[in-house]
């Protein structure tokens, strides 16, 4: 059965681009605006940072895996610190998940490219430049003894301590300029993303046509155009203090540490939500096309989606229930807190609702679909018990924060990062991402993530503070740390089986063809990897699963929708 | 099986009779104003929190006077700028190019006289951006937006040399009338930051 339209046009540019000598190539990657080229150097970019984080990750890990052990220096333990929580959020987080937007937001809507695709390869090497600006930092930056030396003032910066005083040398402006520069980039990113959603949409589809990855990615954008830039004023603001003797966060001169603490948490929990979002953004594609059934409740979906978006701007101060607000100000961020919880169940019920009685496949992207259903929901209840005040009085700034968090970034995001990477993978290449290095790659990681983050949950209730680089023996947490640390090692596994995975199947996969998922959204429409101008024809629709329709004319979806 | 179900002009007739989908600029130009409010809104937020905590003088109400000419000019530059879009529209680039230099010099007049006050606050009353909070919300608020209002000249600049040279025309309407929501903004916001450094912060 020919399922999918030919989208082949008589000019043949494949074979020109075979032709051309390797520098030209890269000339090629270097200059496109093509809105696929620029989201796989994106994720590309966002893997290589990755890995570098990851590293950062696996020493400190290392050094903590039994008590007053010597292999870093505590000033280097503040650097590693510091560049892992910001790398991992500003030049992995951030691209990967822009990235896929990128890539796919176009395909699914039926366009051709963004709508303003010279920004977009601005946004592209903006980012590029303000992430490598930050790593050069070990080198270009000289602190109080003339070395060179990397920030060291926690991803959260937080003041007096990124004051003139206090950091002295030039890391922490490395630190300003280089997210300073990412931010912009990624706001450019979520403008075009906006606009391309709102004008580029193909015949018939309406807005409520479009894939729930689509709608996610709007409230995405939405929320990076109006969570940004609160951290790129308050760090002009700095700027401004550290540069010309403002005071903004002098507190000797009446400045405010706190204020700080307000501007970067007002960016800082959206934030959370901007990169959690994509990852509920695949789960909703890959989820229902792996059950064999269509999406449980698109509208609450939807609504629960922006729901998120908006109660997520106004929780940001549950980062700062030690500081000592008033009885007013703690209980309406408790209140807020928790309430993001009801959108958020609902999502996970209709997940569940989508694969109840579905014919469910178990290949790698659902496996780990599952994972992240299972942990995201653990993540939200110890999120939910971070809320509550007086405990979170109790166990802030320990391992406790930390494990709850990773649970989210790693559990959740990540493990959503892959099912993506191995989903769309043939769509991209051309070739199918192997079945059983991913099924390796993917319990090495289930165990190595729960040996790590299960046991730093108990780290944390005894009382291990965070951001130490070092503890006593005696206190009960040897046992932990190490158990810790050996998940650390399943991780690292993992992650070179995925590697080694990508290597060998970019270049010896099984042949993929258009739609090897038999999936139903218009990206599987087209063939893999797709053309420049991804459609020959423009598609028309008349459902939110046109491929669907295609295949079974019979019983399309639109005499139901 | 054929492409059907997705293509056929049966579906399009069923589903989507002539659509109008918004134009790029203008939803590209909304998104840039809605990011730049927020962050306006955290200097105008700073601003005013720390009306009245500066420990050291020179405060508000000693040297801050209301700058009214200035103000006059930049507001009514958004009327100027609405005449010229308008004649844009209806074909009178002459009376486009009229209106378009009244902006231009309505702009330019704000901005110098922002250099006269903050020249009068730095040489006769000492008032510099490390003197004490007032200054260093002062000079960032204010010049941040003076920041916004030299950008939005340079455009409106651009935009006269193009119409002198001849490159202007009606089918320019739409662009001009995008950029003229900047200017829009940039006035709007002009409001609020007089409204928290001239009437509540003094």
């Amino acid at each position: 059965m020919a399922t999918t339209i030919d989208h082949s046009l008589p000019i043949d540019g494949a074979a020109e681009t075979r032709d051309r000598p390797a520098l030209g190539r890269v000339h090629e990657w270097v200059v496109t605006v093509d809105h696929k080229r620029l989201g796989l150097m994106y994720i590309g970019g966002g893997l290589v940072f990755f890995l570098v984080a990851g590293l950062q990750a696996s020493t400190m890990r290392l050094q903590l895996a039994i008590p007053e052990a010597g292999l870093v220096s505590p000033e280097m333990f503040n650097r590693l610190m510091t560049m892992h929580g910001t790398a991992m959020v500003f030049m992995v987080g951030m691209p990967i998940l822009t990235g896929f937007f990128n890539y796919l937001i176009p395909l699914m809507i039926g366009a051709r490219d963004l709508a303003f695709p010279r920004l977009n390869a601005f946004g592209f090497w903006l980012w590029a430049f303000g992430s490598i600006l930050l790593y050069f930092s070990y080198i270009g930056a000289p602190g109080l003894y003339g070395a060179g030396s990397a920030p060291d003032v926690g991803w959260f910066a937080y003041a007096p301590l990124t004051e003139r005083a206090f950091s002295r040398g030039s890391s922490t402006d490395y630190w300003i300029i280089a997210i300073f520069l990412t931010s912009v980039g990624s706001i450019a990113t979520a403008a075009n993303l906006v606009t391309t959603i709102f004008c580029m949409r193909c015949e018939g589809m309406r807005l409520n046509k479009m894939p729930v990855l689509v709608w996610l990615a709007l409230v995405v954008a939405f929320m990076m155009l109006i969570a940004l830039p609160p951290l790129s004023a308050a760090q002009a603001m700095l700027m401004l203090d550290r540069l010309l003797g403002a005071h903004f966060f002098d507190t000797q001169a009446g400045g405010s540490a706190i204020l700080w603490q307000h501007f970067f948490w007002i960016f800082g929990h959206p934030e959370v939500y901007i990169l959690v979002l994509p990852a509920f953004a695949f789960a909703s594609e890959i989820i229902p096309v792996f059950s064999r059934k269509v999406i449980f409740g698109y509208n609450v979906m939807v609504v629960a989606s922006i729901a998120i978006g908006f109660i997520s701007m106004s929780v940001w101060a549950h980062h700062m229930f030690a500081v000592g607000m008033t009885a007013a100000g703690n209980s309406f961020f408790v209140t807020s807190t928790m309430l993001v919880g009801v959108p958020t169940g609902i999502k996970i019920f209709n997940w569940l609702g989508t694969i109840w009685g579905g014919k469910v496949r178990f290949k790698v992207p659902m496996l780990f679909s599952l994972a992240f259903l299972f942990q995201f929901l653990i993540a939200g209840l110890t999120g939910i018990i971070l809320a509550v005040a007086p405990f979170d009085w109790q166990l802030t700034d320990t391992y406790f924060v930390v494990a709850h968090f990773h649970y989210i970034l790693v559990g959740a995001i990540l493990f959503m990062i892959f099912a993506a990477i191995y989903y769309w993978f043939p769509k991209a290449t051309g070739r199918m991402l192997g079945e059983r290095l991913g099924r390796w790659h993917f319990w090495l990681f289930l165990i190595g993530f729960h040996l790590t983050f299960d046991t730093l949950h108990f780290a944390g209730l005894r009382g291990m503070p965070r951001r130490i680089y070092t503890y006593e023996p005696g206190r009960g947490l040897e046992a932990i740390n190490m158990l810790a640390t050996i998940g650390v090692a399943f991780q690292a596994a993992a992650v070179l089986c995925f590697l080694f995975n990508v290597v060998k199947s970019i270049r010896k996969g099984e042949i993929a063809g258009p739609d090897p998922w038999d999936a139903w959204t218009l990206e599987w429409s087209t063939t893999s990897p797709p053309p420049e101008y991804n459609f020959a024809q423009l598609p028309v629709v008349k459902s939110r699963r046109p491929l669907w329709d295609l295949k079974h004319p019979e019983d399309p979806d639109w005499l139901y929708e | 099986m054929s492409d059907q179900a997705v293509t056929t002009t049966e579906a399009a007739a069923v589903n989507s009779p002539a659509r109008t989908l918004p134009s790029r600029g203008r939803i590209g130009m909304m998104c840039l104003i809605l990011t730049e409010s927020s962050f306006f809104a955290i200097f105008v937020g700073a601003y005013i929190y720390y009306i009245g905590k500066s420990l050291t003088g020179p405060y508000p109400d000693d040297v801050l006077r209301i700058p009214v000419i200035a103000t006059i000019c930049l507001l009514s530059s958004s009327l100027t700028i609405i005449f010229a879009s308008r004649a844009l529209r209806a074909g009178g680039v002459r009376l486009f190019a009229l209106w378009w230099l009244a902006t231009l010099a309505l702009g330019l007049e704000f901005l110098i006289a922002t250099g006269f006050e903050w020249h009068h606050l730095i040489y006769d009353e000492g008032l510099t951006i490390h003197t004490n909070l007032f200054g260093t919300t002062y000079y960032s608020l204010v010049g941040l937006h003076a920041l916004h209002v030299t950008v939005g000249l340079i455009a409106i600049a651009l935009v006269m040399i193009l119409t002198v040279t001849g490159c202007v025309d009606r089918r320019h309407a739409e662009r001009i009338e995008i950029l003229s929501w900047y200017w829009h903004f940039v006035d709007a916001v002009w409001v609020i930051v007089f409204l928290t450094v001239y009437v509540v912060g003094r």
